[in-house]
């Protein structure tokens, strides 16, 4: 891992540029546009002058992609009105020009509360835009590996794509860790324990469970090379493919029914064929890799 | 209780530059984060250096002046126009931010 840049630790922009090709990237509605949340000023808010997320044409490996990069840092990469209208308007965009890929570098808690129904229709606005780019044979390839993750809506819009790219640091999920112990109690998810956390949200656990498509390190070359791996990986939206993927959450249910001793990820990980799945969390990637592939895990 | 009032306070800085930046593409450095801010350096007509603050944290305005004249001081640009977004961000914070922008002018 020496000369391994950290993708977690990259800003957006970082991210762009380092993971398309080399001065490719041409954005749309930069920074000196000005285009800032009409809302945030109102609140005693500070805006950005991108809205947290960067939108544009680039080449990756040479070939036409178009590609948004979400900034965590900015309001935890939330999604308010502009943010979400920039994403739509790439993924619309994407429908009539038909580059060769969309890649969605996503960082974010999910819809920005500030904006809440500006966001949350924002947010279906991204969702359904994603799926026509999906219908038209364009692929949509997700990058998750931000240190905020990728949570609420945009969770449900990574699991719109056709491919999801993870860091084993990475995580993703429909509601975050404070969300749950806020609704459920302290008992039930403790979002102070960071092991826990990642057990049930991150990457490992995610390719384990074949909710993520690659697992890789956090190192931005490893998510350059699965972006260029992913340019041809369209999976069209179909019927067989819908109910494939309701087997296989029936299944998950399934395999849970059954209270387990102890921790439920384990458990989980062990009923899904992994062997000595309590040393899960202390293998490093490559293992992990290799316990998906082995024979007797359904993912 | 702070008799501070809530919102985002705007504050304006000009001063008669000296080193005319000439064209460049804008920069923009930094992110509006907590204790963080982001720097937006263009390109402006007329030989002045404008500085625009738009801050979450009221009643620092003496503090900013003395910050942004310090950094006019190390780079007396002139022709140009900085606009921050700030969030927080300690002084010292804010001049790195300010002299990294002025870097990515040099060739």
């Amino acid at each position: 891992m020496t000369g391994a840049l950290s993708y977690a630790e990259c800003s957006a922009r970082e991210r762009l540029a380092r993971v398309v090709d080399t001065g490719s990237f041409h954005e749309w509605l930069p920074p000196a546009e000005r285009l800032t949340s009409p809302h945030l000023a109102q609140l005693g808010v500070p805006s950005a002058f991108d809205d947290g997320v960067a939108v544009g044409r680039a080449l990756l490996d040479g070939r036409p992609v178009f590609v948004a990069a979400q900034e965590g840092a900015f309001m935890g990469g939330g999604v308010g009105e502009v943010h979400g209208a920039k994403l739509v308007g790439l993924l619309r965009r994407a429908l009539r020009e038909r580059p060769d890929a969309v890649l969605l570098l996503a960082e974010s808690g999910g819809v920005r509360l500030h904006e809440a129904n500006a966001g949350l229709i924002a947010v279906s606005e991204v969702m359904r835009a994603l799926l026509d780019v999906r219908e038209a044979g364009i692929p949509v390839v997700v990058l998750i590996g931000g240190a905020n993750g990728c949570f609420g809506g945009m969770g449900i819009v990574a699991r719109c794509a056709d491919r999801v790219v993870m860091s084993d640091i990475g995580r993703l999920a429909m509601s975050g860790p404070e969300v749950i112990e806020a609704s459920h109690g302290v008992e039930e998810f403790d979002a102070r324990d960071r092991a826990l956390v990642w057990r049930t949200t991150g990457g490992k656990h995610r390719w384990l469970t074949g909710d993520c498509d690659v697992l890789i390190e956090d190192d931005v070359a490893e998510f350059r090379a699965a972006a260029i791996e992913g340019l041809d990986a369209s999976r069209r939206v179909t019927l067989e493919a819908l109910e494939a993927e309701n087997t296989l959450l029936a299944d998950r249910l399934r395999r849970m029914a059954e209270p387990s001793e102890g921790d439920d990820a384990v458990a989980l990980w062990g009923r899904l064929g992994v062997a000595h799945a309590e040393r899960v969390s202390e293998l490093d990637v490559a293992s992990v890799r290799a316990l998906r592939d082995a024979k007797g895990v359904e993912a | 209780m702070s008799d501070v009032p809530p919102g985002i306070e705007t504050l304006d800085y000009r001063f008669a530059g000296e080193r005319p930046a000439g064209e460049f593409a804008p920069v923009l450095v930094g992110v509006v984060g907590s204790g963080n801010l982001e720097v937006l350096l263009e390109p402006s007509p007329g030989g002045d250096c404008a500085v625009h603050v738009e801050t979450s944290a009221r009643g620092f305005g003496r503090i900013w002046e003395a910050v942004v004249r310090d950094f006019h001081r190390r780079h007396p640009l002139a022709g140009v126009r900085l606009s921050i977004h700030d969030m927080g961000a300690t002084p010292a914070v804010v001049s790195l931010r300010l002299d990294q922008a002025a870097q990515e002018l040099q060739p």
